[in-house]
């Protein structure tokens, strides 16, 4: 077995202009069966893939927005969202999905996986990782 | 003329070229990840406010939602519209300029 | 591939999965067990109705060991076991229950 290392995925597109979004989603599902420290962060317009009510009926493509709520179940607990790209964009942390995951080390309590941070903040946590998957 | 602006305009110039060409009178409709343009209380939406004296805006609807993004959270002034609406644009202007 | 249940023929790919996720009834399910040869208990429309459920809440066919945690977790520890779902769906909890339960193949599945 190798050692474990930090993986992060890197989302900077909107979700439904461009494939990346999903593609990137589904990266993440088929690459947690390996265990690695795994953390997504969303900036620039990749803030915008966790906006709530989104209903994609009206444009013939599958809302892949509710999967971000499994992502507890399959241990990715870490989800990073830029500050100043959500300000950029008028956002606040209510306009998106509350996620939370199942702490197994404190009685499966129930926990945030958003972590709000500062670009500085990003910057340096991008630069401990090992790997960065860019989407 | 119609112009119309299928990119975000906080990863692509698309927009604000948009905005540079478009003559008074003009209409703009935004689509896809155009949209994020028609909101309010952004890096761009004052620019977009200030063409609104000259240029009509319009968004199309069913991409908002998909967004997640409802109708009050528009720049005021801005009106959506359905696939139906998109084709009435683009047939009662004489020629359409996409900035893809 | 197609399925034939109750003289109306069902689109299938070509491992057996539904083409479209609103064609299925309990009968779809039914159909494709014997297909295999497998008598469907209670014990299996408990997990069939579980990834059902799941795929309704969050667009996805879980993985297998997301599926047996949440089973654990729902209907007990005796169940939520590699062993228990295999002696159920000996082709694999994650793969058969799937199908049987209409949804497509669990992402990272091969």
């Amino acid at each position: 077995m190798s050692e474990i290392k930090k993986f992060m995925y890197v989302n900077r597109k909107a979700p439904y202009g461009t494939i990346y979004a999903l593609e990137s989603l589904e990266v993440v599902l088929i690459g947690a069966a390996f265990d690695q420290d795994v953390s997504l962060a969303f900036l620039d317009d990749g803030v915008f893939q966790l906006t709530k009510d989104q209903d994609t009926s009206g444009i013939g493509m599958k809302n892949f927005s509710p999967t971000y709520a499994a992502l507890g179940d399959y241990d990715v607990t870490k989800i990073y969202v830029e500050k100043e790209s959500l300000e950029e964009r008028g956002l606040t942390l209510d306009d998106l999905q509350h996620l939370t995951y199942e702490d197994e080390d404190d009685d499966w309590a129930e926990k945030d996986s958003i972590r709000l941070v500062t670009r500085e903040e990003l910057a340096r946590i991008m630069d401990e990782q090992d790997v960065l998957l860019s989407f | 003329m119609l112009h119309t602006v299928n990119k975000s305009p906080f990863e692509r110039t698309a927009l604000q070229s948009c905005l540079g060409h478009a003559l008074d009178g003009a209409s703009v409709l935004l689509f896809e990840d155009g949209v994020y343009g028609a909101l309010k209380g952004t890096g761009v939406s004052g620019e977009v406010a200030e063409a609104m004296g000259r240029v009509k805006f319009y968004v199309l609807g069913p991409d908002l939602r998909a967004r997640g993004l409802r109708e009050d959270r528009l720049i005021d002034g801005i009106q959506v519209v359905g696939y139906d609406g998109f084709v009435d644009l683009v047939t009662s202007h004489d020629n359409v300029q996409a900035w893809l | 591939m197609a399925l034939e249940v109750n003289g109306k023929v069902i689109e299938t790919d070509e491992e057996g999965y539904l083409a479209n996720i609103n064609d299925w009834t309990p009968e779809v399910a039914e159909a494709m067990a014997k297909a295999d040869g497998v008598d469907l208990t209670e014990n299996h429309w408990e997990v069939i109705n579980f990834l059902r459920e799941y795929y309704d809440e969050y667009q996805i066919a879980p993985a297998v060991r997301v599926l047996t945690k949440a089973i654990g977790k729902k209907l007990g520890k005796e169940k939520g076991n590699s062993k228990y779902l295999y002696e159920l769906f000996p082709y694999g909890p994650a793969k058969q229950a799937c199908k049987y339960a209409g949804l497509p193949k669990p992402t990272g599945c091969v």
